[in-house]
Formats: structure tokens, sequence, C-alpha cells
């Protein structure tokens, strides 16, 4: 047998590796999980790689997680890269695959810190080989030192900038960049400007990224209403809709972003509770002032809840750890408020800018709720809005008719990308809330598993 | 297209995609590795044949998907490349059955 | 004057079955479905059309089970032209594998029951482990044997549920989201009230799955079932490799392969254990063991309906006549029976006599 697990964590972006560290600084056994074989999630993904020598165009931001990285790897933690998780229960008991085994373990308290991923943008043509997302573009820039010469950039928030500006720092041509901020988020956003100047320096980074894309030779083309991807086997281009006119350019990469929304699968498959979220169009995952979802003893902290941002996630992430560590009798609870407090002061100053950017960088309707008949929404099993639309005719009134009706969502990326588009698209065509159209009921395993893996579990948990 | 940044001597590896032989940066991702190496076309998809090629690169998409060395439906982004390593493009339904069976089969 | 000639409750492949025969037929039909987060049984479905190792002891039950699958042919035809969907229907037979010595003698002595109780009707034979692996290329040492009957077919369920209510609604049948609440009778009148309002209609089904256990007594009916969970993995997408459904894996039009199925007294849970999907996992690999290279993407918990006996029941109310109830785990074998036959009892007022047998007056201790 081995010893009873305290606290695990799944995810190591910068919630998880703060939850780790405050876990496991106090005494807690911890277990952390990650998918990837080196720490730093999405945001810092392969930043240990990158430091040495450091490289100037991933930019300050990017450099902010190696402090955070060197104490992860300095803690007492029991760390496994490389591996995925695929089942958690509302009694903690959670299955993940590694180098071709599944294993099962159980911990008092689980903290799910998953992060997010990209949101979904399904215009026509999206499906197209030459047609990646921004976020691709900058793992292969940090993982791989790959970069795409001559793409062209489509989409709007944070991202959008900061990579085209990675891209001109590192020196690889861009063809253009296609802002779709609609114009009327900047009059929608101004009211919420007062309250975000405790963010003034990302404002100011934000601002910095786009003034030097615009003194650049880089055609910045804003005010689009509509664009959609050309080609029969690979992407050969763009047209995007402007004043009312279509215009085309020759592209073989068009790269895609539309801002981040939670990655929920673990949690709403584990049975946590959720929410739609209407100032940023996405699910979040109900949690209280300690980041613990509806289910006692599982947490969810950073993105992977809601969106709020990268140094707000490694606030959380400590947040949740007092919290995971005061249930197990590891602090009292007055410890935990104590040690809380810096950490709570910090996220809300963090958090001001958030009204601010949700505002801003909230894609336009027609972005996220495709209107023409032939634009896939679900990539995986190539179901179209007209099929969609069809489906709803016929009696269809939510995400799980819609699986059982038409396969929608069924594929392998199990409804990642297609399932906002999908609950979006059903309440508009029946005019109800989105609240109440839901989402699919996720099940284990949340990634593919093979099945000898699975048919190990039982004998390999007995060795 | 894909174009490495690494300007000093990096150390590659070979890998077979559909039987080219394919010289790759050591490390990377098999995804990553054949971009650069101008593969352009990764699986077709199981319903419409349409070609499909990464698209999120971070594991969740399953538009990278290939057949690995004999295991069908791979994430190549998700596994580094090997030297020697045999890649093939996944095109439609994955095929686990031994040869002999599928003999039998086609009776 | 009411609303409906017959209000039917319940959504799922009974409810929609009988309601479309019901509107073929020229009655005035609502459906009352509770909509995307309903206990779907049919979501769950392994989509076997079985006939074989059912009724024994129980004549009527196996003879209504074959009347079904007989029927499929033409049903499945008459809803394909109605809907224009292909619910991928085949009936190639279908086997029950033997993974030992005492699987395989209990499984031809059940064979050879059915034969005798159905007076030589039901159509099944044994085969021996060399027949079954050139039936089955690629099947593993740990198959005995198998039973093979060629009334046995398979089809989409999901599919089916989804032309059935295209079909229910081109055939002017209303199908409402709407949560039945209370349901009283007075003067030959059935009252429904919902979520959403009143409704009125002469008759009414209950076809409610487990609900029914609720809503029966407010019409004088009473429908003893149980919960059961089976849990079902689900594979990527493989090339075709089975011709022949067998009742734990079946491989679908699209090439998913299902494996199935657990039988577990867990309650209203309709959730999944990794240990249970383990051990579904293990008999796959020994069934078939090239499947160990496939790729699991889902995997389903769903509620079984079950009486006692593991029987149907159907009946109407004698306080309350036009009520009706019809309640089963085999709602695809049983969906051409329930739209051609028993929508034509509700519709003339009374079932026949040879559904007596499956009445729930069956579990009086006389």
């Amino acid at each position: 047998m081995r010893d009873p697990i305290d606290i695990i964590v799944i995810g190591t972006g910068p919630a998880g590796m703060a939850a780790s560290q405050v876990a496991a600084k106090q005494g807690a056994k911890t277990l952390v999980l990650d998918e990837q074989s080196s720490p730093g999630g999405q945001i810092f993904r392969a930043i240990e790689a990158n430091e040495n020598p450091k490289r100037d165009e991933l930019g300050e931001s990017y450099y902010k997680g190696s402090q955070l990285t060197r104490t992860f790897r300095n803690s007492n933690i029991h760390y496994l890269p490389d591996t995925s998780v695929w089942q958690l229960s509302k009694d903690r008991e959670l299955s993940y695959s590694r180098n071709g085994a599944a294993q099962t373990v159980t911990a008092k308290q689980v903290i799910i810190a998953t992060g997010a991923q990209e949101r979904p943008m399904p215009v026509s043509g999206w499906t197209l080989p030459g047609v990646m997302t921004i976020g691709a573009a900058q793992i292969l820039l940090k993982t791989s030192n790959t970069g795409i010469k001559d793409a062209i950039f489509v989409g709007s928030g944070p991202l959008f900038y900061l990579a085209v500006h990675q891209y001109m720092a590192a020196g690889i041509p861009v063809k253009a960049a296609i802002d779709l901020t609609p114009k009327i988020n900047y009059l929608r956003a101004i009211p919420h400007l007062p309250g975000a100047w405790s963010g003034l320096s990302h404002l100011i980074e934000g601002w910095r990224w786009k003034r030097e894309i615009v003194k650049s030779e880089i055609p910045l083309i804003s005010g689009v209403k509509n664009i959609r991807i050309t080609g029969e086997d690979a992407a050969t281009g763009i047209e995007y809709l402007k004043n009312e006119k279509w215009t085309r350019l020759d592209g073989q990469h068009i790269l895609l972003h539309q801002g981040i929304v939670p990655n929920i699968n673990i949690s709403l498959a584990a049975g946590c509770d959720g929410h739609w979220n209407e100032k940023q169009a996405c699910w979040a995952i109900e949690v209280d002032s300690w980041f613990q979802s509806s289910i006692p003893g599982i947490f969810v902290a950073g993105d992977g809840a809601s969106i709020r941002g990268g140094t707000a996630a490694e606030l959380c992430g400590r947040i949740a750890a007092l919290g995971a560590l005061a249930q197990i009798g590891k602090i009292t609870d007055k410890e935990r408020n104590r040690l809380a407090k810096p950490y709570r002061h910090k996220l809300s100053t963090e958090l001001k800018i958030r009204p601010f950017l949700d505002t801003l960088f909230k894609p336009a309707d027609n972005f996220r709720i495709p209107k023409q008949d032939d634009i896939v929404v679900c990539r995986c099993e190539e179901i179209t809005v007209a099929q969609i639309r069809e489906a709803v005719k016929s009696g269809c009134v939510g995400p799980n008719q819609l699986k059982s009706f038409s396969r929608c969502g069924m594929g392998p990326c199990q409804g990642r990308f297609c399932g906002l588009t999908v609950t979006e698209l059903i309440a508009d065509i029946l005019n109800k809330p989105v609240n109440d159209v839901g989402y699919y009921r996720l099940r284990p395993p949340i990634k593919p598993l093979l099945l000898q893996e699975l048919a190990n579990l039982n004998s390999d948990a007995e060795k | 297209m894909f174009i490495s940044l690494n300007d000093d001597q990096v150390e590659m590896v070979t890998v077979f995609f559909e039987d080219r032989e394919l010289s790759v940066r050591k490390g990377l991702p098999i995804a990553a590795a054949l971009l650069e190496a101008g593969v352009a076309h990764f699986r077709n998809a199981p319903v419409t044949g349409a070609a499909r090629a990464p698209f999120c690169m971070m594991g969740i998409c399953f538009d990278c998907v290939l057949i690995i060395d004999g295991m069908p439906n791979q994430q190549s982004c998700m596994v580094e490349v090997r030297d020697g390593m045999r890649l093939a493009r996944q095109s439609g339904l994955a095929d686990v059955m031994s040869g002999s069976d599928k003999e039998q089969l086609s009776i | 004057m009411t609303d409906y000639d017959v209000v039917v409750v319940g959504g799922g492949v009974i409810g929609v079955s009988v309601a479309y025969g019901l509107a073929r037929s020229g009655q005035k039909t609502a459906v009352f479905d509770e909509g995307d987060i309903a206990f779907r049984a049919a979501r769950g479905n392994f989509g076997l059309i079985w006939v074989q190792g059912k009724g024994a002891g129980c004549p009527e039950y196996a003879a209504w089970t074959r009347r079904s699958a007989d029927s499929w042919k033409e049903f499945n035809r008459e809803l394909k032209s109605l809907s224009g969907i292909d619910i991928g229907y085949h009936r190639p037979g279908g086997l029950d594998l033997c993974l030992s010595s005492k699987e395989m003698s209990a499984r031809t002595r059940l064979i050879s029951r059915l034969i005798d109780e159905s007076d030589g009707q039901f159509q099944g034979t044994m085969l021996s482990q060399e027949v079954t692996a050139e039936r089955l290329p690629g099947i593993g040492p740990s198959v005995l044997g198998a039973s093979f009957s060629p009334m046995d077919g398979h089809v989409n369920p999901l599919l089916l549920l989804r032309a059935l209510h295209t079909a229910f609604q081109v055939k002017g049948g209303e199908l409402r989201i709407e949560t039945v609440v209370d349901i009283s009778y007075e003067k030959s009148i059935f009252e429904v009230t919902t979520t959403k309002g009143r409704t009125s209609a002469k008759k009414i089904v209950l076809a409610a799955g487990l609900g029914n256990q609720n809503l029966a007594p407010k019409v004088g009916l009473n429908v003893p079932v149980r919960p059961e969970r089976g849990q079902i993995l689900v594979t990527e997408r493989l090339k075709p490799f089975l011709r022949y459904p067998t009742s734990l894996i079946r491989q679908t039009e699209e090439g998913s392969v299902l494996l199935g199925d657990s039988h577990e007294e867990v309650g209203f849970d309709d959730g999944t254990n990794p240990h249970v999907m383990a051990n579904i996992a293990q008999r796959a690999r020994s069934i078939f063991p090239h499947l160990e290279k496939a790729r699991i993407v889902r995997a389903w918990g769903a509620l079984r309906i079950l009486a006692a006996d593991g029987l149907p029941i159907y009946d109407q109310s004698s306080t309350c006549p036009g009520a009706f109830t019809a309640s089963s785990h085999s709602g695809i074998t049983l969906a051409a029976a329930h739209a051609q036959d028993f929508s034509k009892y509700v519709a003339e007022g009374a079932l026949p006599s040879q559904l007596e047998a499956l009445s729930e007056r069956r579990f009086h201790v006389h």
C-alpha cells in the first residue's frame, strides 16, 4: 500500500505550480499530474528550455514564469509529467495514464488547474490544412523554435497582439494582421476604464504591442465584419468583409484566435456545477472564496474555473491550496485566513482590469454563432451549421440530444472545439437563454484511452 | 512556410513519413517536425475524407493524428520524434487488426 | 372536446414509437418530453434487435419479441421513407458468445428450451468454436462457442430515435418539451398538468421509463420497475471487422465498436465507474484481442427499466379507462410492435388477451 495522498494537483500552469508549492510547503503529501513533458502550462510553455539563453522575442511577460517554475522544481512534491488524467470521481478517485499504463489514486483533496484553451472560431474554411490557431503558432515558437513565414494573423484579444508582436521581435515575416475586435466594443469598454486603473501595467503593455504593430510594415486591418478562408485541399487565402466590400488576401497560413475559455472537461465530468458567464461568453465552474467547487474537496483554480489571466491564476492557486490544507488539518483556519490575506489583496487588484478586457475583447456574435449553412461546427464528426439547424427543427432541444441526433460532439476532441458553438447556436435558434440550453454531459474517459490500458487498470492496481 | 529559428548546429534524427525519409530536428514534437519538413496533409477526416493538418498543437483537437509505428490515431503534437520512427497518414478509420485476421475477413 | 385524442408521456424510443403509430393512424397525438437532460435509456442503448435468449418461461413475451423483430423490416422501410434517415438497420443474425464450458452448456439448454416453448417458431442453433471463429475473424481462443439466431439484428438507436421524432411530426404529431407534473381524470377526460400549463386528452399513454412509477398511480395503474445500470464503452471508429452483432460487442455502421454491458444496482446514478469499465475492457480484449489497440473515446452509464422478472409491463387502467402504460428495457427490439400493434390497441381502447401475461397483475399473489 502506498501512503495516502493529501493533495493532488492537476496541471502545471501558474495555478497548478503555485498550488503545488504552497501545499508542499505546509507538509502535505502532494502529487502533481500534467499532460506536458515540462512545467509551465500553455502560458509559460517550455520555459525551462528557453532559459539559457533567454529569447528576447518571447517577451517579459513570458519570463515572469521563471521564478515560479524554479520554486516548483525545488518543492517537495511528486511530479508526474506526460500524464493524462482521464477520470475523476466525486469521492476524489482519479485515474490517469502514463507511459501506456493506467493507474487509479485517491486523494483527500484535489485541485484542478487545467487552465484554458482557445475559443473555437467556426468560420468558413477553418478546417483546411494551413489554418491553425494563434496559440498553436505560439506553442511552435516556444517549444520548437519554429516560425511560420508569411502567415496572416486573424482575430482579437490580448494574445492576438502579443503573438504578432513576438513574431515581429523574432524577425519572422508576417503577411497581415486582421483585427476582428468589434469597433463598438471600444465604446462599451470605456466606462470600465476607471476601474481598470490598477491594471495599468497590463494596459500599457498591450498598447505598446499594438502601437509597435501599427508602426511596423505589417498591414493591420481593422473594422472587419466577416471573414472566409478559401481553398480546396489547403488554405489559399482569406477574404474579409470591410465597409460592405469583400477583399482577398492570398496566403497559405491563416492563424486564428478570439480569446481563451476555461478548460472545463475534467471539472464537469467530475460533476462540479457550472454556469454560463455572459460577459465572457463561456462556461465557468462555480467556486467559493477558496476556489472549492460544488463538490467538497475538489477545487478549481485559475483559468480552468473562469478566465482571470496568468497572474491571477497563480494567486488563485495559492489560495486554493490554503483552502485545501485547512480542510485536512495541515493548517488551522486562522492560519489559512492569515496566509491568504496578501494573495487576496493582490488578486482583487489584479481582477479590476477584467471588466474592461472582457468587454473590449468579447468576440462579435457572428464569429461565435455562425450563420452560414456550410460552416463546420464539429471538426471531428464534420457536422455543419445546416445539420444542427435541421436537428433543432426536428425537435432537438439541447447539446445532448444533438449528439444523439447527429453525432455532433461525439468525436475524440469530446466537444472541446464545438461545445460552446453548439450551445450558443441552439440558444440562438430556439431564442432561449444559454444557461437553459446547457452543455454536453461529459463522461470519462475525458481523453481517449487505449483499451489495453483500461483493461489492465484493475490488475495494475493490485500490484 | 514553417521555418526553424535555430541558427546554431542542432542534432537531427531520421523519420519516415509515408515511406519518405525525412531528416528532422531532435526533440521536436512529431507534428512540428513534419510541418518544418513541408508535410501539409496529416490525415483525412473520417466522414467526408477532407484533408486535415495540425490545428491546436496542444493535444485537444485531434486533427494531427497519425499512424505512429503502426499504432493508429496517435496525436502527433504530443509525441516527440525518435530516430527511425515510421509515420503514416491516418486516412479514415483506424485499423487495429492483424494481417492474417484481415485475410480471413476478406474471404 | 379535448386538445388531443392521445397524450403520450415520455419522448424516448418507447413513447415516440407508440406515438408515431397513433399519429400514423390519424389520432391527434402529443408527446410530452423532458428534453435535453432526461435519463434517456436510448442514449445508453446497444442497438440490438434481439430475439435469442428472451422469454424462456413466458411464451407470450417470446412471441411478442419475435413479432416485433419480424415487423422491423417493414417498419424500417416506412421510417426511412417518412424521415429520410437511414437508421442502419441490418438483420444478419446475431451471436451470443460463450467464454466457458459452463456458459456453453447453459446456453445450449436455453436455446433448445426456447425452440420447444415456441413450437419451433424460434430459430436458433449452437455454433462450435471453429464455426464461431470462421464467422468472426480475429476472435480470441477464450471464446469456446456461441449461440446463433438468424432472427437477430441491429440498428443505430440514436438515429432510430431521431427518425421516430421526424416521422411522428411528419404524420402531424406534436412534440412538446414540458415536464408532466400531474394527471387527473374526470368524465372520461384526462387533464395533464405540465410545467407550462394544462392539456386535455381522451387517452393517455405512460411511457416515461422510470418516471412511470410516479405517474401511474394518478390514473389507477401500478408500475413496479427499478433502475439497473448498464455501462457501455465506445471505441474510436475502426475499419469494419465484425459482421454480426453479438450480445456483448457490436460494431456500428460508422465503425465505432460498442462494448457492454454491466448490470449494477446503483439506484438512479447513471454515472460510470473506472473499475467496471476496466472489467468490460478486459472481457472485450479476451473476445477480440486486437481491440486492445483501439482507443476508448466514450463511456456511458444508462439505466435499464426493469420489473422484478425482467419482462415488460403493459397495462390498461380499470378505474380510468383510456389510460395505458408501457415499460420495458427492450425499447429498440420492441419498437416495431409498439408502433404497429400497441398503438392500435390504444386507439381501439383495449389491450388484447395475449398481453395479459405481461400485465402488472402477474406480480399479484393469488
